[in-house]
């Protein structure tokens, strides 16, 4: 890492090229693609599992196993969806993301110098 | 919180030898850290040097508060099911942060969510407004944690005195504010590291100690948490706390929502994220946070179903802390005074990280937003002047919040870190999420979605039965309150969202060139804030 700043900053006429360029709005059409459907997933997701221990009692205490009823069952596995998202982005940003990602800066970055 | 006498069988001189020891290693850490502090960069964000784990596990550490520890293993042991819907909420809210926020807030920041929304609006009203809210959601937040160390002292350490609470009060509070001052963010994150392994390590023994005892088998230990509180399964099953009217579903759906979308949104957690190298750190971080807490939550719910099978619910209810004193009553049953009094030094050590924590960002969300770029306009003549004003601002700051708690301590403070969360959800996320995603968000859109979500949402909190009207509100005298719900995010959220769009679309101002830079910064973190090397 180091503290030196680029001696010539990249003008706007830098970022605009960059922004209109096909690398970019591919980076920026893949983000979106994974982070947006993502987004309403799990959201989605959530609320149904409080609506309906919100609102549906019985259903949720149904017994499954032993004493272990559904209502506990969905709420463990929204920490198991949860950690799933978490490894499925972190997999997708490395692999779809970083790559396309570091290119466009390092363009940016070392033709300012 | 209201505690009146100490758990019973606890040794007071043990719990404050191990809490001392705890406050003199972490002070030696803070000293030690503080030999590189020089810069703004140290100061706010400690050189941004620290890696992903590092800064996950300083996450937890500053997100796991003593209302996640000893309130929810408490609500799960005497309300059953209803105490783990918390747990849920807290958790899957880091999904807002790992997939929207984290990596775009660092990319395109400095130390504040004032960057953000600077960097292409206009600087002196967004930053502004943007440390308006900053300081209202540490405020509420701060003085839940304080009141809370209140309740915590005579619990834990059998002080039942007024004055002598005090004294506590402001020994944790100048604590607190020796950790900000000296140790700036890189002093505060050493504190929470530490803070979050004491934390975990102890639940995790605590878990396995209680599952140890129904054989590793969690049926098991369910069954006989609800045998002993009647055996007609209401601790099992949903509805216990929440679903005793139409007005109470309502309600646990509107803090379903704020706890969801409030994190991603408080400005605690976002200031983390300036404290790393790069995004991909950023990134390293949540996924790290994410793992921390959600291995937490799950043994909060071993610890709540333990206590309420082991202590017996009935008992914890009538115990000094109720609820609060779950946890510790659990350790005293399972270790006895020793296992007692280091749970009771972690919860004082939570209380003291998460305040540390919310002080330095609100301090230096008034230094470098309020003070260098709206009072001088951005032309301090040294950043060492931004610090000194940052140092100054966090003793304020710090006694307001030993004030605050010495007032608030026999109040009823859920409401507090419910407000925080509501506000934080309403006037932050829609503002950093517009202005990371939408083109056409202006100024204008910005300064109505800050000063509408907060305006919204505290004149809901004002008029809810939280602050009038029923037995447990904070005014028991009168009742003025009109609007139904104790947790204002259904309405207010969605308000926050409308107005940002609306003040947007009414103003003139086209900021979509300036749009055009940001977005390639914050994807691809060309330009972005290079760690310092020392």
């Amino acid at each position: 890492m180091s503290t030196t700043e680029p001696t010539h900053p990249p003008g706007p006429e830098t970022w605009a090229e960059v922004h209109a360029s096909a690398e970019f709005k591919q980076l920026r059409k893949r983000l979106r693609n994974f982070v947006f459907p993502m987004t309403v997933l799990f959201l989605a997701w959530y609320l149904l599992y409080v609506v309906l221990a919100d609102y549906a009692h019985g259903f949720m205490s149904t017994k499954v196993i032993g004493n272990i009823n559904i209502g506990l069952v969905f709420g463990l596995l929204q920490f198991v969806s949860t950690f799933v998202i978490t490894w499925l982005y972190v997999r997708y940003a490395n692999r779809k993301l970083d790559p396309i990602a570091d290119k466009i800066r390092e363009d940016i970055e070392g033709g300012a110098q | 919180m209201n505690l009146a006498q100490g758990v019973e069988g606890g040794s007071p001189a043990l719990n404050i030898s191990i809490f001392g020891l705890f406050v003199v290693a972490t002070l030696v850490v803070v000293f030690r850290a503080s030999r590189n502090t020089k810069t703004a960069s140290d100061y706010y964000a400690a050189g941004r040097a620290f890696s992903g784990p590092q800064n996950g596990t300083a996450i937890a550490g500053d997100y796991l508060s003593a209302a996640s520890f000893l309130g929810i293993a408490g609500a799960i042991a005497v309300y059953g099911y209803d105490g783990f819907l918390y747990s849920i909420g807290f958790l899957v809210a880091w999904l807002v942060a790992l997939l929207l926020v984290a990596e775009l807030l660092r990319n395109t920041g400095k130390f504040t969510m004032g960057d953000v929304l600077a960097f292409r609006m206009r600087q002196r009203p967004v930053r502004a407004a943007a440390a308006t809210s900053t300081l209202a959601v540490s405020f509420f937040y701060l003085l839940a944690q304080m009141a809370g160390a209140g309740g915590l002292v005579s619990l834990l350490l059998g002080i039942e005195a007024d004055a002598g609470q005090a004294v506590v009060i402001a020994v944790v509070g100048v604590v607190m504010i020796t950790y900000v001052l000296v140790g700036g963010m890189k002093g505060t994150t050493w504190v929470q590291i530490i803070k979050a392994a004491l934390l975990i390590a102890g639940t995790f023994a605590m878990t396995v100690w209680v599952l140890g005892r129904y054989g590793l088998n969690l049926s098991e230990l369910l069954g006989s948490a609800s045998e002993r509180a009647g055996g007609n399964d209401a601790l099992l099953n949903p509805g216990e706390r929440y679903g005793v009217s139409g007005t109470s579903q309502l309600d646990f759906l509107s803090l379903g929502i704020a706890l969801v979308l409030g994190t991603a949104g408080l400005p605690h957690v976002l200031m983390r994220f300036y404290t790393v190298p790069t995004a991909k750190e950023a990134r390293r971080s949540v996924v790290w946070a994410i793992v921390l807490i959600g291995l937490f939550y799950l043994f909060t719910l071993v610890l709540g179903y333990g206590a309420a099978a082991i202590v017996g619910s009935e008992t914890i209810s009538n115990a000094p802390g109720a609820e609060n004193s779950a946890a510790p009553l659990l350790a005293e049953a399972l270790g006895g005074p020793v296992l007692l009094g280091f749970i009771a030094a972690v919860a004082f050590a939570t209380i003291l990280a998460v305040v540390a924590g919310l002080t330095i960002t609100a301090s230096a969300s008034f230094a470098h937003d309020v003070y260098a770029n709206v009072i001088k306009k951005g032309k301090v003549d040294s950043k060492n002047t931004e610090v000194r004003v940052a140092r100054i601002t966090a003793c304020v700051i710090g006694a307001v919040a030993i004030v605050g708690g010495i007032l608030a301590k026999d109040q009823n403070v859920a409401f507090l870190v419910a407000l925080a969360f509501a506000v934080a959800a309403s006037a932050n996320l829609p503002t950093i999420l517009y202005s990371l995603f939408w083109k056409r968000f202006n100024t204008n859109g910005a300064l109505w979605s800050i000063y509408g979500g907060l305006t919204v949402t505290i004149v809901l909190i004002v008029f809810s039965p939280a602050v009038s009207g029923t037995e447990k509100s904070m005014i028991t005298g009168a009742d003025f309150h009109w609007f139904p719900l104790q947790n204002p995010g259904l309405v207010s959220i969605p308000v926050s969202f409308f107005l940002g769009w609306l003040g947007t679309v009414l103003s003139k101002e086209h900021l979509e060139e300036k749009y055009k830079e940001m977005e390639v910064r914050s994807l691809t973190g060309a330009g972005a804030e290079k760690a310092s090397t020392h």
